[in-house]
């Protein structure tokens, strides 16, 4: 970097504007400026020029700040910047021992005071937080691209819904029978796969999740293809949550309470909520054992741990069954609170959305993934007039956070280690 | 028998296009090693584009088959490459030294960009375009029939040709073995003074194109498209591209008429509901049993 103060080059940024221009009304001139309509269509030049002038307007922002002294030092930031882990000091109290509690309380009482619109709103949030964590199992700890991860979503949820109309099996049965389907089913697609190369992984996954779709949407006689299937209610010792039941008392009758349908939505939240916060714990005591440093110590070079000993099959193996079976959960408790489940749920949009949330709230932080799990999906609820643009904002999500800042918005912190006084040296 | 030689004919002609397609994620794969999610939907573009050249012409009285065909052909090829570029300007240079797993998921958003921004634009609602060749061969075998029509032939000899001018490229002319040079080692190859940036950039334009090429024969034939088609004929062409081998440009060509047989033959006798099943299917056990594919060399780890 050059010390003396250099002028800025106004003529070299306003060539930049114009080819900037010049490329943004290709490619936007054509799609956006003819709109189709039928065998005809119409001129749209306005929003053209619209989207060119800021194109241009940007490029010349830009060009001009790259130029500046305080430009030039953020890029130089940006070239070598190095967000890895931080780690704290030994004995370093976090704060966090004071605000989890004070979470936990909060979460148990949300059923209580807010509405029944805000209760499903949060209940699907958490369902997001479930999905997000064994997704970030799988992506942020290991490294290991999932793109069906929908998949096993979509094994719990059916799983829930045909174990009930087939076998009689109802939430309490299913919820650890599925998540035990989707590990097992994590297993037979990861064992061969993940003994190659990362990236034939996504592809794999990829078509695995849509093989599930199509099999969802065309085997008609046992999954009732789109109109979908009804999934039952959890019971409480047996009690119901129906208005009325088959056989024994439904809860409100047994308590004496009037019929309200938003029981079913706090009991199911209660349940949720106890199961996110034990997988919480589970993880994070999983990333300090061996094998959640394991996983970490693949992601970031395969070639070493190899040749130190680790069996990588057998580390990601354990990390992609673990994430399925997450996904198995949440797809039980997607499934109990629609209480309907068809194909059209697990698209490939749902795992692009949840590895969104992986990606925002970093790679292997387990509060980002919470935080980024409840803004993705309770924002778009309330933003409801920009819901044509929530793809987009995905998608632009997705590459700025990789340009900017590959290791998501929340940095990973670990605890630093000290020898014990007595200990060898 | 007349219906097994129908869906031959069906599939040489989809199995040349996927070839087309297969061609922009081998050679990416070949130079950068990225697996370029948004090709399909540069391709989904391009039969936007097709679309719209063909209004536009016709709008400007246009309308005899070869100025139109011809005029779509250079509009749609010209725009794509454009997208080519633009895209692996805004969304993969910028990350050319990051991690595998974050230029994969860079791909992944500008496969969602792409989507949705043509589904804002252009709406959501099925699009078409009119149906340009009509008329057919008729060849009577036994009981049956089998009818080849003007614009399956027309599909042929464009793909053909096009992965023709392609390898011509590739082999013979100086921007070729530029490309091959960098495939082969691209530390190498800078040292010895090629501009690498500007070679890949190069290989993106021309998986862009050889996708427009790709886009404007499918839409012509079937008329109809949307803004979700690229995603399942792109993981299509990727299984094409494995199965010939990544990184092999004879390979892309070979798996994508492979692929594009055996899914006719599929779709014909036994179930044409599971065809897209059949054909994830064959991808999942390509990889698993055979990574390298037909015409691939074995990838070798390196330290």
């Amino acid at each position: 970097m050059s010390q003396q103060t250099k002028g800025i080059n106004i003529v070299s940024a306003l060539k930049d504007t114009v080819i900037a221009g010049l490329l943004s009304l290709i490619i936007f001139g054509p799609v956006v400026g003819v709109l189709l309509d039928g065998y005809d269509f119409t001129f749209q030049g306005a929003d053209v020029a619209f989207i060119v002038s800021i194109v241009m307007a940007g490029r010349f922002a830009i060009s001009i700040f790259s130029q500046t002294e305080f430009g030039e030092a953020f890029l130089y930031r940006q070239a070598t910047k190095d967000d890895g882990v931080v780690v704290t000091a030994p004995g370093y109290k976090s704060r966090m021992r004071f605000i989890i509690p004070i979470m936990i309380v909060v979460g148990l009482l949300v059923p209580f005071i807010a509405s029944k619109y805000v209760l499903t709103v949060v209940i699907l949030g958490l369902i997001y937080v479930l999905l997000g964590l064994g997704l970030n199992i799988v992506v942020g700890l290991a490294g290991l691209l999932d793109l069906g991860f929908v998949g096993f979503y979509a094994i719990g949820a059916y799983g829930l819904a045909l174990g009930y109309e087939n076998l009689g099996l109802g939430f309490w049965s299913m919820l650890p029978l599925a998540a035990i389907m989707a590990a097992v089913a994590g297993a037979i697609l990861g064992f061969p796969v993940l003994r190659m190369h990362g990236d034939y992984l996504a592809i794999v996954t990829l078509g695995f999740g849509e093989i599930i779709r199509l099999v969802l949407t065309n085997w008609t006689s046992f999954t009732h293809g789109p109109n979908g299937i009804s999934a039952p209610l959890p019971t409480l010792f047996g009690l119901e949550f129906k208005r009325r039941s088959r056989e024994g008392t439904p809860f409100h009758e047994f308590f004496g309470l009037p019929y309200d349908s938003a029981y079913k939505y706090i009991f199911i939240y209660l349940i949720l909520l106890l199961v996110v916060l034990a997988v919480l714990y589970i993880k994070h005591r999983l990333t300090r054992m061996p094998i959640g440093r394991a996983w970490e110590a693949l992601r970031e070079d395969e070639i070493a741990c190899r040749s130190l000993g680790l069996n990588h099959v057998l580390v990601k193996l354990s990390a992609f069954m673990l994430g399925a079976s997450t996904g198995g959960l949440a797809g039980v408790f997607f499934a109990t609170y629609q209480g309907f489940v068809n194909p059209s749920s697990f698209t490939f949009f749902e795992s692009a959305l949840i590895l969104a949330i992986v990606v925002l709230g970093g790679m292997g932080s387990t509060i980002g993934v919470v935080i980024a799990a409840f803004v993705l999906t309770v924002l778009p609820e309330m933003l409801r007039e920009f819901a044509d643009y929530r793809v987009l904002m995905f998608g632009i999500l997705m590459v700025v956070m990789m340009v900017w800042k590959p290791r998501g918005l929340v940095r990973v912190t670990r605890t630093g280690f000290a020898t014990r006084k007595g200990s060898a040296k | 028998m007349d219906i097994i030689l129908q869906q031959l004919v069906n599939g040489l002609t989809l199995g040349s296009v996927y070839g087309l397609i297969a061609i922009g994620y081998t050679m990416v794969y070949g130079i950068i090693g990225m697996i370029n999610f948004a090709h399909g939907d540069v391709y989904m573009v391009s039969s936007y584009l097709t679309a719209i050249a063909i209004a536009l012409l016709s709008y400007f009285g246009l309308e005899s088959f070869p100025i139109i065909i011809f005029g779509t052909l250079i509009f749609t090829i010209v725009v794509t490459g454009a997208y080519g570029w633009v895209i692996e300007r805004v969304a993969y240079r910028p990350l050319r030294n990051s991690s595998r797993l974050a230029v994969l998921i860079s791909a992944i958003g500008m496969s969602l960009i792409l989507q949705n921004y043509v589904q804002i634009a252009q709406g959501a609602r099925q699009q078409g375009v009119p149906t340009m060749l009509t008329g057919a061969i008729r060849l009577d075998i036994g009981d049956g029939f089998v009818q080849i029509t003007y614009m399956k032939l027309f599909i042929l000899f464009v793909a053909f040709l096009g992965m023709g001018v392609l390898t011509y490229i590739i082999q013979k002319t100086k921007l070729g073995r530029m490309c091959r040079a960098t495939q082969q080692d691209r530390k190498m190859a800078s040292i010895l003074g090629i501009n690498t940036d500007r070679i890949i950039s190069a290989v993106f334009v021309i998986g862009a194109t050889m996708a427009a090429l790709a886009g404007v024969l499918i839409t012509l034939d079937y008329g109809a498209f949307d803004f979700y088609v690229g995603f399942i004929i792109g993981i299509k062409a990727f299984t094409a591209a494995v199965l010939g081998g990544i990184g092999s440009l004879p390979g892309a060509m070979l798996g994508g008429v492979i692929l594009g047989l055996s899914e006719a033959l599929f779709a014909g006798l036994i179930s044409s509901d599971y065809k897209d099943v059949f054909s994830f299917s064959l991808l999942v056990i390509i990889l698993i049993f055979r990574p390298s594919g037909l015409l691939g060399k074995p990838e070798v780890e390196k330290v």
